[in-house]
């Protein structure tokens, strides 16, 4: 006999006020002891949905059509007043940001103890927060209840959050990105105390996720969601093994891997925004397996086999995954003089609150050509030391040599030769480029000012450098606000590119982009890196990233270089604890099935 | 351009606006209609609306109607003055100290905190006492007095802009930080300033007007509304339009000011409330 059914989910829509809808035809099913995996990049609807599970639309949204289910009550179509009562009781949630989700002003035991007055009346609040707290593996003791959140770390946060939703016992919880915000060693833990719960409680979970990697480790099924609808549903081994829709295969495809690197390959195209889909098939546009009637008609979720549903006609079509072995520029000259070399370098944050050491003795070389990265946790450096390589930040200590001449601390002092050959490319790329200026004049500016070309050799060099990121060169004349995020961060590499640079320094610069064009992105580095025989200083916290990337890597912990070495021999091999910590913790897919016929 | 003006589509935008322009035309165009010089006497002294003086006579039987037609210029024009003037002044300080990581700042935010701390018509008074009334004074005493305001609000916004990527990416190649100031950080500033600044310029008027009113700004027999109101004061049971009329016109042309204000703060999605205004 199988568990009972908790979640039933039949024929969703939400629609903006305007009528366009934001999720539609969604139909899920979760069973006691289930997590399903609720998988999409931004936009795609997921939260939407996750929010719908409790009844809830955002403001300016409304729940059109369809039922929502918890344990055989219904959640759609009622009073707010009788929702709120469900709502704890019968499903509950776990929000992505623990640290903005929780009263700063509410003892953590006095936030828990109202979930239970609220819902659960008859017991004692205390006694109740003391038990969700040792549930979460977190002291249910009288001095941690007494806690407010700040005195927590991030980890110890979501632990709150996930004691408070389960405090009064519901039969399920939607969990929206519970582990985004946290580092990877953090993340690993909190996915073990979701898969706990689940298993000792019979809890029921939808797990929403941008992240395939995180969902492949907890789910039980998967749903993948693309503009709005569930474009590919089923067992999560089966669909991580053999996608049967093109959007589910692109995505796996995307998705680094830091122990068997792999050539990515990202998503061609963008996605379409809410208000402007297609009658047809929303991914068409990016489909490589599209045919005439995909424009015309939305396909149906049909069976691919038992209890795998998937939204396409030409499934049948979508080609097995194949590993590829990276597009290895694989640098390795030893003997040549190091391009960049840092040497005892040690950084200091100092504000009024004290002194922060954020880089300490960190000493390394980079060759030309080569891609060293930095890896580490939030807080552990890696940031500070790019922009001491730039410029932009003067260390407290210690030399930085291009070419064997020592660096000026700040980018001012600095010859205009060596500010063309060192270039950085900033995290967000919202933020990176100025929303007054047009492409054109952002990535002109420093073919201007450090090249010292003239107006109209600038303009060629634009067109030049959109061809060389793989965008049109009508952009020139656009603004950043009218780009997708992915073509910002593109425009900000050209700009970095404008300079004709030895080393770009590339601050965690795929972080804020979906998985598909973080491969596409990625996968333009390497281009580049083959073309221009570009230096990378690559610095991120994903160890996925750094292994498709990366010549040689540094890991970093506080500040400190804990274990250096070759890309392939250190992520195989740890040697030092942390890395280790590091490796374990980082999410991966499981290895594909190898099919007959690939080698 | 259309998103400029969509602050004009909004009702309190739309509202201001028309009021505002009306007040701005009077002051502006009103001489070309005035039928009598203002200077003029052109009856008995105080006397109530006739008719070839709709608005009566003032206290030395001049006509209030072309009084105070005239007598919106100098308003205006004082008080428009004094604001640009505390623009250039203060915006440039607030940049400067916005973006400098160093002594500067905080050597310049004092220095504007200690100017603050006076009373605004107490400084105006002991300027105008000390150097002598002029409107060279008035219009310099006005800028001194609300560019410690302005350099507030352009430091906070500067602050704010300048750890962004664009603005980081500018220091490293290299850029003079007054190249940076105008062409990265000015133009993302510009909409705070713009809901900011009708408000100093309402705050202007108040003062140049409280100064002409107490006779020490712009002297007789020159037409300033501030000034008509001064010296018609103990009139004001014979002919009380003498003082209603221009009370009324400052009264609208601040109201429309603030309203216009208001509603770019609102479509421009800015808070302009609670940073340093008096």
């Amino acid at each position: 006999m199988s568990p009972p059914l908790v979640v039933r989910v039949e024929g969703l829509r939400v629609e903006l006020g305007s009528g366009a809808p934001i999720v539609e035809e969604v139909s899920l099913e979760v069973h006691a002891g289930e997590v399903l995996g609720l998988v999409g990049e931004s936009g795609s609807g997921k939260t939407t949905v996750a929010l719908a599970l409790l009844g809830y639309a955002r403001p300016g949204c409304r729940i059109t059509a369809g039922a929502v289910q918890v344990d055989g009550e219904g959640l759609t179509g009622r009073g707010e007043a009788a929702l709120r009562s469900l709502r704890g009781r019968l499903v509950s949630y776990v929000p992505q940001d623990p640290g903005s989700a929780l009263n700063p002003s509410l003892r953590v035991g006095a936030a828990i103890g109202d979930m239970v007055r609220a819902h659960a009346p008859g017991r004692n609040p205390g006694e109740a927060a003391f038990e969700a707290l040792a549930r979460v593996h977190l002291p249910g003791d009288r001095a941690f209840a007494r806690r407010f959140p700040h005195q927590l770390s991030g980890g110890q946060q979501q632990r709150v959050t996930i004691a408070t939703a389960l405090v009064c016992e519901p039969p399920a919880v939607v969990m929206d990105e519970p582990t985004t915000g946290l580092d990877v060693v953090t993340q690993a833990h909190i996915l073990e105390e979701v898969d706990r719960l689940r298993a000792e409680s019979g809890l029921a979970v939808v797990y929403v996720s941008h992240d395939l990697a995180v969902v492949a480790s907890i789910a039980d099924r998967i749903a993948v969601m693309y503009a709005g609808r569930v474009v590919e549903e089923g067992p999560a081994a089966e669909i991580l093994a053999r996608p049967r829709h093109p959007y589910t295969r692109g995505l796996i495809a995307s998705i680094p891997d830091h122990v068997v690197p792999r050539r990515l390959h990202g998503i061609p195209g963008v996605a379409t925004g809410v208000g402007d889909r297609p009658r047809g098939c929303a991914f068409a546009t990016r489909c490589l397996q599209r045919v005439a009637r995909c424009d015309e008609e939305m396909p149906e979720l049909e069976p691919a086999s038992a209890g795998h549903l998937v939204r396409c006609f030409e499934w049948a079509r979508t080609p097995a995954l194949s590993l590829e072995e990276p597009v290895g520029t694989r640098h390795t000259s030893p003997g040549t003089e190091p391009l960049l070399a840092v040497e005892g370098l040690t950084a200091v944050h100092s504000s009024r609150a004290g002194t922060v050491v954020a880089a300490e003795d960190v000493s390394f070389a980079l060759a030309p050509g080569e891609c060293v990265a930095l890896v580490g946790e939030s807080g552990s450096g890696k940031t500070t030391i790019a922009r001491c390589v730039a410029g932009l930040h003067v260390p407290a200590a210690g030399r930085i040599f291009l070419d064997g001449k020592p660096l000026a601390p700040k980018a001012r002092a600095r010859t205009r030769e060596e500010r063309r050959r060192v270039q950085i490319v900033f995290q967000n790329p919202y933020d990176s480029l100025n929303p007054r200026h047009r492409v054109g004049d952002s990535i002109s500016r420093p073919a201007r000012i450090l090249r010292g070309l003239d107006r109209r050799e600038a303009e060629a060099e634009v067109a030049a450098l959109l061809g060389r990121v793989r965008l049109p060169a009508a952009l020139a004349t656009r603004f950043p606000g009218e780009l997708s995020v992915g073509e910002r961060q593109r425009v900000a590499i050209a700009r970095a590119l404008a300079a004709a640079p030895d080393l770009v320094v590339c601050d965690e610069i795929t972080s804020a982009l979906d998985v598909s064009v973080q491969a596409a992105v990625l996968e333009l580095l390497a281009e580049l890196r083959a073309e221009l025989g570009l230096s990378l200083l690559f610095i991120s916290h994903d160890l996925g990233v750094v292994a498709s990337v990366a010549d040689r890597v540094l890991v970093l912990e506080r500040g400190i270089v804990c274990e250096e070495g070759p890309v392939g021999e250190l992520l195989a091999a740890p040697a030092h604890e942390y890395t280790r910590r590091l490796v374990a913790a980082a999410p991966r897919l499981p290895e594909p099935v190898p099919t007959g016929g690939m080698s | 351009m259309t998103e400029r003006l969509r602050f004009a589509r909004t009702r309190t935008g739309a509202v201001g606006l028309a009021l505002l322009l009306l007040v701005v035309g009077i002051a502006l165009f009103g001489p070309f209609f005035a039928p009598n010089a203002p200077d003029a006497p052109i009856g008995i002294p105080l006397t109530g609306p006739a008719g070839d003086a709709p608005l009566g006579t003032d206290f030395l039987g001049r006509d209030v109607l072309s009084r105070v037609l005239w007598g919106g210029r100098s308003v205006l024009g004082l008080a428009g003055l004094a604001t640009l003037l505390a623009y250039v002044g203060g915006a440039t300080v607030g940049l400067v100290a916005g973006h400098a990581r160093s002594l500067l700042d905080p050597v310049l935010m004092r220095g504007a905190d200690v100017l603050l701390s006076f009373p605004a018509l107490l400084f105006l008074l002991v300027l105008v006492t000390g150097v002598g009334a002029s409107k060279a004074t008035l219009v310099i005493g006005v800028a001194v007095v609300q560019a410690p305001l302005v350099a507030r609000i352009v430091r906070a916004a500067t602050l704010e802009q300048s750890v962004r990527g664009f603005v980081e990416a500018a220091v490293a190649r290299g850029e003079r930080a007054s190249a940076i100031l105008r062409r990265e950080i000015l133009p993302n500033i510009a909409a705070p300033i713009a809901a900011d600044a009708p408000l100093r310029f309402t705050y202007s008027i108040i003062l140049v007007a409280s100064v002409n009113f107490l006779g020490l700004g712009l002297q007789p027999p020159a037409a300033d509304w501030a000034l008509i109101i001064s010296e018609n004061r103990s009139g004001f049971v014979l002919n009380p339009w003498v003082i209603f009329v221009p009370a009324a016109l400052i009264a609208l042309l601040t109201i429309s000011a603030n309203l216009v204000g208001d509603s770019i703060a609102r479509t421009l999605g800015v808070s302009v409330g609670g940073r340093g205004r008096t």
